[in-house]
């Protein structure tokens, strides 16, 4: 009986990180919207309930509502098979975030489970991270391709193109701090940065570089070729409608949202801000050690959200800013600007932890 | 040839270094968005907040009474002909005995219909009335048909409401040119 306890808040937790993904996502079209509207001295969306509020809602239906209109020389099953993918990869990647430290649970006396906020722990989290998200690209590409039309293909190649150059930079980004930390687990990582001791400190360069392939492969202004609306109608999705639309543009939101959560938790702490271990001290002395605890844990995943969500406000602040790269700038900063700048900061990192460690640790002592 | 000095000298200068790594430039187009993002915003919640247009402001058309409720119109039919898009048409009848509390003078339209979808708000009509009967009020719309009958507005819909009277500082370009010269303050340009 007892397990069964722990595993039902296993279940909860993996539930709630995946219905807090999608609302989160279903949010962002509504915030993006209203981010617009502010930033073009604009309301925004205001009549669907309060403030707008059900307007994500009305958005769904109405695609609910909308032909699903299938090309005749479409290739049927691969048309089909375009959205699918990308909401499928766009949904798994959220299950290695650790969007928390852990809950604790006591099924018996001095038999307590410690649960860590996390759909898997797994150890090479990074790297499923960045497999997803390779997959990902399938779905443009399937997607684009089979549509048979010019603009989808042309949207689907600019892509895999686009894709396949920043992701090698940001692999580059990410060895530097996997150097640093020595560990492919996002959790780990997230642990080592406690209190305010966050890897952004150490690696500005880095994570300018991955901030920059993270918008790149979000499909994002100032890098959002793929279905740039002035040049190719809507890219890979000209040709797609209702749902299949819809999941292609939920999909980008998700992904939008999972990687705000990579940037949080590699680059700023994750769950961690500074003065938590005081903050956690007053919680047990005051309600004990497993209430302080999950109570504590309940902060920290508040403090996790509230960093993903500003990330999520600055891909939208970056998109009412900047105006689109041409397709040969993208080429030239992807391959000519960051790969180098990539290296040049794995080499510094290298020296730094050579060198520069050993100093400051002889310095202290 | 220089007409202003705004103009802008143009050169192919070597971009410096912190122009070609784009990020002092990046961030200072994000301090423009953000700080828009606080700013007062310029909407008008229309259907709800109406904006005060202007005096001069040509909306619906009101066939005016004198001030014992008599119709001004005689049925002359200048406006029609004036009327560039014919949208104007009526038919004149003779004052009966004990009407002349209706009517003004001895002549009047028993028929006065504006089809609202010729209409074109030029105010034409008010110019060319001799009687001061027909103008475009300033403080109202014809709104949205969605009906076929809404369309053509007949003496119901156009003649003023003694109760509630249409307003405005000058009835005539003389008048509004008269005020203009001694100053008087047009309306404020508040929401209605």
């Amino acid at each position: 009986m007892t397990i069964d306890v722990a595993l039902i808040i296993k279940a909860i937790i993996i539930l709630l990180i995946f219905g807090i993904t999608l609302l989160i996502a279903m949010y962002s079209t509504y915030g993006e919207r209203k981010v617009a509207a502010f930033m073009q001295d604009r309301i925004g969306p205001n009549r669907a309930g309060p403030f707008g509020l059900l307007q994500p809602l009305a958005d769904a239906v109405k695609m609910f509502f909308k032909e699903d209109f299938i090309p005749s020389q479409a290739s049927k099953w691969l048309f089909i098979l375009g959205p699918c993918l990308s909401m499928l990869t766009a949904l798994m990647t959220s299950a290695v975030i650790p969007f928390g430290d852990s809950v604790k649970y006591e099924s018996a006396p001095g038999k307590v489970w410690d649960i860590p906020v996390q759909a898997i722990d797994v150890n090479i989290g990074i790297l499923y991270v960045f497999g997803v998200v390779s997959l990902g690209v399938y779905g443009i590409m399937v997607g684009g391709w089979a549509s048979n039309n010019k603009f989808s293909l042309l949207g689907a190649i600019r892509a895999a193109s686009q894709n396949i150059s920043y992701e090698i930079s940001m692999g580059l980004a990410i060895i530097a701090i996997l150097m640093m930390t020595g560990s492919l687990s996002i959790r780990h990582i997230v642990e080592q940065q406690h209190g305010g001791n966050w890897n952004i400190f150490y690696q500005p360069l880095g994570f300018i570089i991955f901030i920059t392939c993270a918008f790149a492969e979000c499909n994002r202004t100032p890098f959002d070729l793929p279905e740039c609306e002035t040049e190719l109608i809507g890219g890979y999705h000209t040709e797609y409608s209702s749902m299949k639309l819809g999941f292609y543009l939920f999909a980008e939101y998700i992904n939008m949202f999972v990687s705000s959560a990579m940037i949080s938790s590699l680059y700023f702490g994750g769950y961690n801000y500074p003065g938590m271990d005081w903050v956690q001290a007053q919680l047990t002395s005051s309600l004990g050690e497993i209430a302080g605890h999950n109570v504590g844990t309940l902060i920290g995943t508040l403090v996790f959200f509230a960093k993903s969500l500003f990330f999520v406000f600055f891909y939208m602040w970056v998109r009412w800013t900047l105006p689109r790269f041409r397709y040969d700038q993208l080429m030239n900063l992807g391959w000519k600007a960051l790969i180098p700048l990539a290296m040049i900061n794995i080499i510094l990192t290298g020296g730094a932890i050579l060198f520069l460690k050993p100093l400051i640790v002889s310095f202290l002592k | 040839m220089q007409l202003t000095n705004r103009s802008k000298q143009v050169s192919n200068k070597q971009m410096t270094f912190a122009e070609r790594i784009y990020l002092p430039a990046i961030a200072t187009g994000l301090g423009i968005t953000i700080k828009h993002f606080f700013q007062k915003k310029v909407t008008i919640q229309y259907p709800e907040v109406k904006q005060y247009l202007g005096p001069v402001f040509r909306g619906r058309h009101v066939l005016k009474r004198d001030e014992q409720g008599r119709e001004r119109c005689t049925a002359c039919g200048l406006c029609a002909v004036a009327c560039p898009a014919e949208a104007i048409s009526m038919v004149a009848a003779e004052r009966e005995k004990g009407e002349e509390n209706l009517y003004r003078e001895e002549k009047y339209a028993a028929v006065y219909e504006i089809n609202m979808l010729r209409c074109i708000f030029c105010g034409l009509c008010e110019e060319a009335c001799p009687k001061q009967a027909i103008y475009l009020r300033h403080d109202e719309f014809v709104p949205v048909f969605t009906e076929r009958d809404q369309v053509i507005w007949g003496k119901d819909l156009l003649a003023e409401n003694m109760n509630n009277r249409y307003l405005r500082k000058a009835w005539t370009k003389e008048e509004a040119r008269e005020q203009d010269l001694k100053g008087v303050a047009a309306e404020p340009r508040t929401q209605l």
